[in-house]
């Protein structure tokens, strides 16, 4: 019998705390895929960011770091550029990166810092409760916009990742939706595009993921992933952004 | 051994200490009264092949610092009062995580924007924890341009021995003002250990993480408790203080950083008219010489404390000396500067007297 599938060796066997249905856990699982396929598990060092990801130290088997909220490019930089032989990569939420972590990560972007970015965007605040996000769609409810988000109250959708195509720094983006098993892998393949451009020096890389949060939209984990694919991506388009 | 010796500003001589003391990651944005400690670590570091950056913000710089401390290299991040005051949640994440690192503040009038002249105004800032947590840094307070290198120099071994950032407290006129600074041309990094905690990839070990989240039942109130032993054993080991003319003295001055430099000419003015008097100059204001101060405190000595603040460090005195009716004060703030003039009119105008009467 010829085994077609298990656990990678960077993921530790301990269940997640994840809600039902969340992307964060397949999002882990193929960074650690890509980890492995690239032989770099000992090389390789994690900044976690503050939000639902906060814990992923406790689901990776390599050195993790916890940063404070939004300083995640910061902390990866600090780390990169004294020990620029490892493969350096943040794990940041959309509140993260898009919000109170906006300078940090446009300017790592902008210094062409030689660090892999994974940017899950779920438009939402997870670990606090559902709030809104920067990227949270126009018309959505959420917890601090109970008439949903209006454009002249709570303003735009920030599609921080085309920001991030004006910065001559960066190598590579793309943006993927882990909404179907197409998207799946094609997220997978981002990820390893994205690492390998570090690996050979090459910059700046950023992969967005558009994931579900089933909980704080209010639907089953199979509407939530209906959700990406009818709504999601045409506020936020899949395919690569720079390269 | 061959010493260098040649004139240099407060600022260029914190960052030749930084240098010397093997400092491998400098993140720094531009603020007065510290610029030309930036630029030359842009340009030292440079020399020596190691890491420089300008950061977008302070918030940067200090989280830099914790990724490159992190990594397990010493690393320094400078600025000045109100870029200090940014940098306090990545001090606060940095004692929480246990990580040692270099902070230098070239103090300047606050609050709010301030101005650029020197102040003492962040003692409360650097001395109470500046961030939130219950936590403590090590603050070392130069009085001389000499000891902006060496202070510098020394902070990054008390930084490894303790895994704990520690605070270089200077001010705009240390920074700015030029004087000799010696040390020997091949000093090396003292205090270099080991890092077995640090982020280089789980190579023949486990993985491990570096993080201040503590959310299972009591974890946070050990790493809390395990803190508060550290700090313990800082405050028995590790108190700094330089006395002048205090054996015999009726009246102490109590001062640290370039008050405390001046309140040396004061001392010596009372003594030529016959008043016994003497400096007590804190080196370390955390930890501070609270047992020192005590001491002297002893037989009725009366304590002037002079700072450029609105009275920070007094409190502290207060602390150590159990007696308000024994402690004067006097202080500029703002920028303001006082002279040695002024500091002795204002202790003749409060306390002489009762000196004098031996009161």
């Amino acid at each position: 019998m010829r085994q077609l599938s298990s656990k990678p060796r960077s993921m530790k066997d301990v269940p997640t705390h994840y809600c039902p249905g969340c992307g964060h856990g397949l999002i882990h699982r193929l960074v650690c895929e890509v980890v492995d396929e690239l032989g770099v598990r000992e090389e390789t060092i994690a900044v976690a960011p503050v939000g639902c990801a906060v814990l992923a130290y406790d689901y990776w088997d390599f050195d993790t770091l916890e940063a404070a909220h939004g300083r995640t490019p910061a902390v990866a930089t600090g780390i990169k550029r004294v020990q620029p032989g490892k493969l350096v990569f943040t794990y940041q939420g959309d509140g993260d990166l898009a919000a109170i972590g906006t300078a940090e990560i446009i300017h790592a972007g902008n210094r062409g810092e030689n660090i892999s970015v994974v940017f899950v965007n779920n438009g939402v605040y997870g670990m606090t409760g559902g709030q809104m996000a920067p990227t949270t769609l126009l018309g959505q409810m959420t917890a601090t916009t109970p008439r949903t988000r209006r454009p002249k109250e709570e303003g735009f959708p920030m599609k921080i990742t085309e920001m991030m195509a004006t910065l001559s720094g960066v190598a590579y983006l793309e943006r993927t939706a882990v909404s179907s098993p197409r998207g799946v892998m094609a997220t997978k393949k981002a990820i390893l595009r994205s690492f390998r451009t570090q690996l050979e020096g090459k910059g700046f890389s950023m992969v967005e993921v558009l994931s579900p949060c089933p909980t704080y939209w209010g639907m089953d984990p199979v509407r939530a992933m209906e959700r990406i694919e009818k709504e999601v991506v045409k506020q936020y388009p899949v395919g690569v952004i720079k390269e | 051994m061959k010493k260098v010796r040649y004139l240099s500003t407060g600022n260029e001589a914190c960052g030749e200490g930084a240098v010397r003391a093997g400092c491998l990651f400098y993140g720094g944005y531009p603020i007065t009264p510290q610029n030309e400690l930036t630029a030359y670590m842009a340009k030292r570091m440079n020399e020596e092949g190691r890491v420089f950056i300008q950061s977008e913000s302070e918030l940067s710089a200090i989280n830099m610092v914790f990724g490159a401390s992190a990594a397990g290299y010493r690393a320094m991040t400078t600025s000045s009062s109100p870029g200090i005051s940014l940098k306090q949640e990545g001090i606060s994440y940095m004692a929480g995580c246990e990580l040692p690192g270099v902070i230098v503040n070239v103090m300047r009038g606050g609050p709010g924007l301030g101005n650029i002249a020197p102040s003492q105004s962040d003692y409360f800032q650097a001395t109470k924890g500046g961030g939130h947590g219950d936590y403590r840094i090590i603050v070392l307070a130069p009085s001389t341009v000499q000891e902006m290198f060496d202070f510098t120099y020394e902070a990054f071994a008390l930084a490894d021995k303790y895994r704990n950032p520690v605070m270089v407290l200077a001010d705009g006129m240390l920074g700015q003002m030029m004087e000799p600074v010696e040390f020997d041309e091949d000093i090396k990094p003292s205090g270099m250990v080991k890092k077995p905690w640090a982020m280089t990839g789980a190579k023949g070990r486990p993985a491990q993480s570096v993080k201040s989240l503590f959310l299972a039942d009591g974890m946070l109130e050990e790493l809390n408790i395990r803190l508060q032993k550290k700090f313990r054993l800082i405050e028995k080991n590790e108190i700094r203080y330089e006395n002048y003319q205090t054996k015999d003295a009726d009246i102490v001055f109590v001062a640290y950083g370039t008050i405390g430099r001046m309140a040396r000419a004061c001392v010596d003015d009372l003594r030529d008219k016959g008043i016994k008097a003497g400096l007590m100059r804190p080196v370390t204001l955390w930890p501070f010489p609270y047992d020192e101060i005590k001491r002297l405190a002893k037989g009725g000595t009366k304590f002037f404390v002079t700072e450029m603040s609105a009275g920070q460090m007094v409190e502290d005195v207060r602390l150590a000396v159990q007696d308000d009716e024994r402690i004067y004060f006097y202080g500029r703030m703002g920028g303001g500067i006082p002279t040695p003039e002024e500091i002795n009119a204002s202790l003749e105008e409060q306390v002489l007297e009762k000196v004098r009467e031996g009161k």
